[in-house]
C-alpha cells in the first residue's frame, strides 16, 4: 500500500510537468488556428470551425480510449480496423437482421469491448507483448469484419435513417451530434482517469508495474479492464464512422490507429508509460485535424500534408524530450 | 530553457509556415497542347455525341472548381487530374483536386469533399468511393447551390446534374466484338471480372455477355471474380484452363484481371495459343501487347474523364442543362495501333 502511495505522490509531482507538455499543444494549437485563419482565405470560418469538430470526432474518440494503454505502458494497434468491426457489428444487428438502432449501437460497443477483452487477456493473461498482441488483432479485426460482411458496406441509409438523421444532426450551435458524443466521451475517460481506482492504478501500472503488483493489486486485472476501456472508445469510434458515411465499411480503419497515437502523444502522453492526460490527447487530436483540415482547405496536395503532419509529431516529442532534460 | 522551448515551438510552427507557403502555390499547367483531344469517332472506339464541351468559359471564368477523386497516386488518377488541370487552364477556371491515399478510404475521401465545400467552390466534381455513402455532404452542396458533377462512377443520388464516365457496356461490347473476330465467331471464351459488387465490374461483365449474345456459336464457359488481385486471377484463369483444354480466349475486365491471365497463360505455356483481351493499361499490359501475349484491350480516357468534368461543372456554373450522363469514349487498342499519339495520349503505364 505505501507503495501505491509513494508512487501516486510522484504522479502528483509529474502532473505540474503534464501540464507544461498540454500548454505547449495547446498553444501550437491556436497558433496553427490563427496561422489558418489569416492564410486560408475560406479557413476562418463558423463553418469551416464546425467542420475541424466534425472531423476530429472519430479520431478524438480513438485517442481518448488508446490514452489508457498508452498510460499502463502498452499500446493499442487494433483501434483502426477495430472500426471496421464494430461498423460491421452494428449493421448486421441493425440492418441485415433488422433489429431496433438501439441495439445496433449496442452492437457496436459490446464488440469493441469484446475486442479489448482479447486483447487484454493476451496481454495479461498470455503475457505477449502489446504491440504483438494487438497487432495480431488489427489484422484479425480488420478479417472479420471483411468475413462477416462478405466484404460488402452495410447501407444504414434506408432501412436505419435514424443512425445518419441523428448522429449527423445539428441541434445545438449547429454542431453535429458526433461531436457531443466525443467530448462525452472525452468528459467519462477524465472522470475514470482522474477521479476512480481505474485511474490509479492506470498511472501506477504505467510508473512501475512491479511495484504495483508488489503491493498486492492485481495488476491483469486492471489491465484487462484498461484494454475494454479502450475496446468501448473503439466501438463509439465504429459508431461516428457508420453514422457519417451512413454505412458500415468493412475494410476501414488501416492507419487510423497511428493518427490516434500521434494525438495522444502530441498531448503529452508518454509512450514510456505513466504520464498522460485526457485533455491533452483531445488537444493532441485537434491539432493533428486543425493541421489536415487547414491544409486541405488551403489546397495543399495530399502528399505535402503528410510531411507536414509527421514534422509535427517529431516536433512535438522532440519538445517533451527538451521539457524532460530541462526538469532533470 | 524556457527560451529554448520557446524557439523549438516557434520552429515547428516555422517549418509548417514555409512547407504550406511552398506548397499552396497553385499549379502552374504544362501548356494545354493535346489537352482533351476529341476520340474519333470508328468502329474502333466510342465517344460521346450527345454533348459539345463549352468553349469558353463565360461567366464560370476566374471561378474554382473543387475535384474530390478516388484517387491521386495511381497512374489512371493522375491522368484524370492532368486533363482537368489543362481543360482548366484552357477554359481559364480555377481548378483543386483530391484524392485520398487508397480506394478504402471512404470516410477520408468525405471529409476532403467536406472540405472541398467550406471553400465554396463554384462547382463540385466528384468521383464517389462508395456511391451511397456521401447523401448528407450532398445535399449540403445542394444547400449551398453548389452544383455536384459526377465522374467516373455514378453518385447514387439525384442531386449530380450528370455523370461524366467511360460508357463500359459499350466499351466491353467493343472488347467481345473483337475477341469474337479472332475466334472465328465459334468456341469457347471466359471471362475474369474484378469484382461483382462496383458498377464497373456489372458493366463490363454485362456488356461483354450482351455483346457475345450477338455471336451464338460462341460460348461463354465461365465468369469468375479475381478482386482485381494478379495472382487470385491467374489461379482463376489456370483453373478455367483446365475444366476447358479447348479455351480460345479470356476477357479480363481491368487492369489486375489482364494481369493475372497474362501470368497463368505464361505459366502454362498457353500464350499466343489463347487469345487474351483485356482493359486500362499499365506496364505489364502495354508489354503483353507490343509482344503479342496479349491480342488487344480497351483503354478507357482518363485525360478526357478529367477534362468532361471541368466542361461539364464550367456548363452548369453557367446554368446550361445537361444531358444525364456524358460518355468521355474509349478506344480498341492492339499492336497496330498503340502507337498513334491519340492513343499514346491515353495509356498509361
Amino acid at each position: 500500500m505505501q507503495t501505491t502511495m509513494a508512487s501516486t505522490s510522484r504522479i502528483r509531482s509529474l502532473a505540474s510537468g503534464e501540464s507544461l507538455q498540454r500548454l505547449l499543444a495547446l498553444g501550437a494549437l491556436v497558433i496553427l488556428l490563427l496561422f489558418f485563419s489569416v492564410i486560408a482565405p475560406n479557413f476562418a470560418s463558423l463553418e469551416n470551425y464546425r467542420n475541424i469538430l466534425t472531423a476530429t470526432a472519430s479520431n478524438g474518440l480513438l485517442a481518448t480510449g488508446v490514452t489508457f494503454a498508452i498510460i499502463t505502458g502498452g499500446i493499442d494497434l487494433s483501434i483502426g480496423t477495430g472500426t471496421a468491426f464494430t461498423s460491421v457489428a452494428m449493421g448486421i444487428v441493425a440492418v441485415n437482421w433488422g433489429l431496433p438502432l438501439p441495439l445496433g449501437l449496442l452492437a457496436g460497443l459490446a464488440s469493441g469491448g469484446l475486442v479489448g477483452l482479447v486483447n487484454g487477456l493476451l496481454i495479461a493473461k498470455a503475457k505477449l507483448p502489446p504491440f504483438i498482441a494487438t497487432l495480431g488483432m488489427l489484422y484479425v479485426t480488420l478479417g472479420m469484419a471483411q468475413v462477416l460482411s462478405d466484404v460488402h458496406p452495410i447501407y444504414f441509409t434506408d432501412p436505419q435513417p435514424a443512425l445518419q438523421d441523428f448522429f449527423m444532426g445539428k441541434p445545438i450551435a449547429g454542431i453535429p451530434n458526433i461531436v457531443w458524443v466525443m467530448f462525452a466521451g472525452a468528459a467519462v475517460a477524465w472522470v475514470l482517469l482522474n477521479k476512480t481506482v481505474l485511474g490509479r492504478y492506470t498511472f501506477a501500472i504505467g510508473s512501475n508495474e512491479e511495484a504495483t503488483r508488489l503491493s498486492g493489486v492485481n495488476v491483469d486485472r486492471w489491465k484487462i479492464a484498461v484494454y475494454v476501456v479502450g475496446g468501448l472508445f473503439v466501438g463509439l469510434a465504429g459508431i461516428v464512422l457508420a453514422s457519417r458515411s451512413a454505412s458500415a465499411q468493412p475494410s476501414q480503419g488501416m492507419g487510423y490507429e497511428l493518427n490516434a497515437i500521434a494525438a495522444a502523444v502530441i498531448g503529452g502522453t508518454s509512450l514510456a508509460g505513466g504520464e498522460g492526460s485526457i485533455v491533452g490527447t483531445l488537444i493532441g487530436a485537434f491539432l493533428i485535424s486543425t493541421l489536415s483540415t487547414g491544409l486541405s482547405v488551403d489546397n495543399v496536395p495530399q502528399q505535402f500534408q503528410y510531411v507536414i503532419t509527421g514534422l509535427v509529431v517529431i516536433g512535438a516529442v522532440w519538445l517533451d524530450i527538451l521539457r524532460r532534460r530541462g526538469r532533470s | 530553457m524556457k527560451l529554448t522551448r520557446i524557439i523549438g515551438l516557434a520552429a515547428t510552427a516555422a517549418i509548417v509556415a514555409s512547407a504550406c507557403s511552398g506548397a499552396a502555390v497553385t499549379p502552374t499547367a504544362a501548356p494545354a497542347t493535346q489537352a482533351a483531344s476529341q476520340p474519333a469517332a470508328s468502329s474502333d472506339s466510342g465517344a460521346a455525341s450527345a454533348y459539345t464541351p463549352p468553349t469558353d468559359a463565360g461567366a464560370a471564368k476566374g471561378k474554382t472548381i473543387a475535384i474530390v477523386s478516388k484517387g491521386e497516386q495511381h497512374a489512371f488518377w493522375q491522368a484524370v487530374k492532368k486533363g482537368a488541370q489543362d481543360e482548366a487552364t484552357k477554359l481559364g477556371v480555377q481548378e483543386t483536386y483530391q484524392g485520398p491515399a487508397n480506394e478504402t478510404m471512404v470516410n477520408d475521401q468525405l471529409t476532403m469533399l467536406q472540405n472541398a465545400l467550406t471553400n465554396n467552390p463554384a462547382a463540385v466534381c466528384f468521383a464517389a468511393l462508395d456511391s451511397k455513402a456521401a447523401g448528407d455532404l450532398l445535399n449540403q452542396a445542394k444547400g449551398k447551390n453548389i452544383p455536384v458533377v459526377g465522374f467516373d462512377s455514378g453518385v447514387d443520388s439525384t442531386i449530380p446534374v450528370t455523370t461524366v464516365a467511360t460508357d463500359n457496356i459499350a466499351a466491353a461490347g467493343l472488347a467481345a466484338q473483337k475477341l469474337a473476330a479472332m475466334i472465328g465467331d465459334s468456341g469457347k471464351v471466359a471471362v475474369i471480372v474484378h469484382d461483382q459488387t462496383s458498377q464497373t465490374g456489372i458493366t463490363r461483365r454485362d456488356g461483354f455477355v450482351a455483346e457475345m449474345k450477338n455471336h451464338p456459336n460462341i460460348q461463354i464457359v465461365s465468369i469468375q471474380y479475381g478482386a482485381g488481385d494478379h495472382q487470385k486471377s491467374a489461379d482463376l484463369a489456370k483453373g478455367i484452363m483446365t475444366a476447358n483444354p479447348d479455351l480460345k480466349g479470356f476477357f479480363g475486365a481491368n487492369e489486375g484481371s489482364i494481369d493475372g491471365i497474362l501470368d497463368a497463360l505464361k505459366e502454362t505455356g498457353n500464350t499466343g495459343k489463347i487469345f487474351a483481351v483485356g482493359y486500362d493499361s499499365g506496364q505489364q499490359q502495354l508489354d503483353a501487347i507490343n509482344n503479342g501475349a496479349e491480342a488487344g484491350a480497351i483503354t478507357q480516357n482518363p485525360i478526357g474523364i478529367g477534362a468532361k468534368c471541368v466542361d461539364a461543372a464550367v456548363d452548369a456554373i453557367n446554368g446550361k442543362t445537361l444531358p444525364k450522363t456524358i460518355d468521355t469514349g474509349f478506344y480498341w487498342y492492339d499492336k497496330t495501333n498503340i502507337n498513334d499519339p491519340t492513343i499514346q495520349a491515353v495509356l498509361y503505364k
